[in-house]
């Protein structure tokens, strides 16, 4: 696989004839058997089926047809995102065989783009953590350092394409489950606007914040990715009716006068001191390319995580009502005596893992009698507040900067308490409560105990902007020079 | 960053909230669950300190109106492929234990 260039360049060697599908294909596979035992970045592969689908690439071209804009560019998938034939788990023994009967619409896009989807890729169960510890068939670890973790909860797909696994990779963002493991993983994450991608076989964690988003090595990368899986879709009513922008035409322009806003409530002494200072840097890029930086206030920015755990376990807590070991998913067998209510309640608890029970033992009680006013409906009235917020500031400057995380990739096992988990989204999850998009990128890595540890930077943009927020990336790759920075994974792996 | 939590939770109210959610859970798990939930719980309370007086709450953050879809007639999904995953079928049908008993009370 070549790694000088991008997808685009990639697709047109595909559709000239100067490479095939198949031999990229090969090349990822191979990658994969060599060094993914260590990594675990993959539930599973689909070998078989994503070689005859490259094959078919092939065979268009050799018929003179044009396979699409992704043609011949294998893409890694979330375990979370149903495929027809091939099986999903969610990360969770309560879907461990579950084939779903169609295709997510993001697959279908994928596919009718000339992609070749070629493998599921490990997340947290249900897509419920940060760190990508909370699958039930194993960890992922870190491409930089095998001793810490991805990130969560698609560190599989940000793992994979650090590792070079593949050139991009789809994951689904909650609260900053793509964005978060971008940053951890020195690759390009995006969270799109909310419904700007259709959920249509996303397995639903939180109905309101979901959202698909590609993992890619730069941004014309995951632009390009993006511009494919994004639009309306008949099967999701949330889906946005306006057509999608193009993503890639301008994307190496870079806006005049552009307005950055860097909230004080984002460089705070909690930080990592290499993250305030890899920000200070960022902020000196964006200057030396005529951008005006802004200092701007989001005093709800420590609310942020309150409202979500709220908000998030409710819907969560509501939606996972519908494993209950009777249509699909996981059935215990039932002792005699024991009636209906049993077989819920044996089926859920033998097949969810704890965090999932967890959340939703937490959006039972701030939904149940008595509690709802005090915990959601207040929630949901900071929500409200949070989105305007942003709004406000919005009107002062085009993008806001700042740190995707408060630190580099943390230990396996290091963060044993929900609530320190929890708080590893304190700069993510407003984002998905407010709806708007925002974009992790890498910016630089720190050294520690002798590994290159990735660092990065988020910028947001409001709603629907996703040419403004991916332009004014690009503006900082072009000069930071970040791109395509990727691990040496000989030497990561010979060191574990 | 911990808080005092205004109450506590139970170990009753917390299998209560178990059994609504359709979880079973020994004794220790419950113990568990319920600490985990107070410290959560005491976090979450950091909202209270805002003044939501009068203001609407937003249940979804891109504002829509009800979308209809035409009235069409679309291929449903394969019957087959979705009975593949039941875990126990009765020819073409999902089979479940006994819903009523002899009374007809479930």
């Amino acid at each position: 696989m070549s790694n000088d260039g991008g997808i685009l360049q990639l697709s047109e060697q595909v559709r000239s004839g100067q490479t095939t599908a198949e031999s990229v294909l090969e090349s990822c596979l191979e990658r994969i058997d060599c060094y993914d035992p260590v990594l675990g970045c993959f539930q599973n592969t689909f070998a078989d089926v994503a070689r005859e689908r490259a094959r078919e690439v092939d065979r268009l071209v050799n018929d003179g047809k044009d396979p699409g804009p992704l043609a011949g560019v294998p893409v890694a998938v979330k375990d979370t995102i149903v495929s027809r034939n091939e099986i999903t788990t969610c990360g969770s023994r309560i879907l461990e065989n579950f084939v779903s009967p169609y295709d997510a619409t993001v697959y279908t896009r994928l596919l009718d783009a000339g992609a070749v989807p070629f493998g599921k890729t490990r997340c947290d169960e249900f897509a419920m953590g940060s760190s990508t510890e909370h699958c039930a068939f194993g960890s992922v670890r870190n491409p930089w350092d095998t001793s810490r973790v991805p990130g969560g909860s698609s560190g599989g797909s940000a793992a994979a394409v650090a590792a070079g696994f593949s050139p991009a990779s789809l994951g689904s963002d909650t609260g900053g489950s793509i964005r978060q493991p971008a940053a951890l993983c020195g690759v390009v994450g995006i969270k799109p606007t909310y419904g700007r991608v259709s959920r249509y076989g996303l397995v639903s964690f939180g109905p309101s914040l979901d959202q698909v988003g590609p993992f890619a090595r730069s941004v014309e990368d995951a632009a390009a990715i993006l511009q494919v899986i994004a639009g309306e879709d008949v099967h999701d009513s949330t889906t946005i009716d306006t057509p999608v922008p193009d993503l890639l035409g301008e994307l190496h322009s870079p806006i005049e006068k552009l307005r950055v806003g860097v909230p004080s409530e984002y460089l705070v002494e909690g930080n990592d001191p290499a993250v305030n200072e890899r920000v200070h840097a960022a902020m000196d890029v964006y200057r030396s390319l005529g951008a005006e930086i802004i200092d701007v206030q989001l005093p709800l920015t420590d609310v942020g995580i309150a409202t979500y755990y709220v908000i998030g376990p409710a819907e969560a807590s509501s939606n996972l009502a519908r494993y209950d070991g009777i249509r699909y998913g996981r059935r215990a067998d039932l002792e005699p005596g024991e009636v209906l209510f049993d077989l819920y309640a044996r089926s859920r608890s033998e097949g969810f893992g704890e965090e999932v029970k967890r959340r939703i033992m937490l959006g039972t009680y701030v939904l149940s009698a008595g509690y709802y006013d005090a915990y959601y409906k207040r929630a949901l009235q900071v929500r409200r507040l949070i989105r305007d917020e942003f709004n406000s500031v919005f009107e002062q400057c085009d993008v806001l900067l700042g740190p995707t995380t408060n630190g580099p990739a943390f230990a396996l096992g290091s963060k044993n308490d929900p609530l320190s988990m929890y708080l590893c989204d304190r700069y993510t999850v407003n984002a998905n409560i407010a709806g708007i998009c925002g974009i992790s990128l890498p910016a630089g890595t720190v050294a520690v105990d002798g590994h290159e540890l990735p660092i990065g930077i988020q910028l947001q943009a409001p709603a629907l902007c996703e040419p403004t927020l991916l332009r004014a990336a690009r503006m900082f790759e072009a000069a930071a020079g970040y791109e395509n920075h990727l691990p040496d994974l000989k030497k990561t792996v010979a060191s574990s | 960053m911990a808080h005092e939590s205004e109450h506590t939770i139970s170990i009753d109210e917390a299998r209560h909230v178990a059994d609504l959610a359709r979880l079973q859970m020994t004794d220790e798990q419950v113990e568990s669950c319920r600490g985990d939930l107070e410290t959560i719980l005491g976090h979450i309370e950091t909202i209270n300190a805002i003044n939501v007086e009068g203001i609407e709450p937003l249940a979804a953050a891109i504002e829509m109106t009800n979308r209809l879809s035409p009235d069409e007639v679309h291929d449903p999904l394969p019957v087959e492929e979705v009975l593949a995953n039941a875990p126990a079928l009765e020819d073409r049908y999902i089979a479940v234990p006994k819903v009523l008993d002899e009374d007809g009370n479930n």
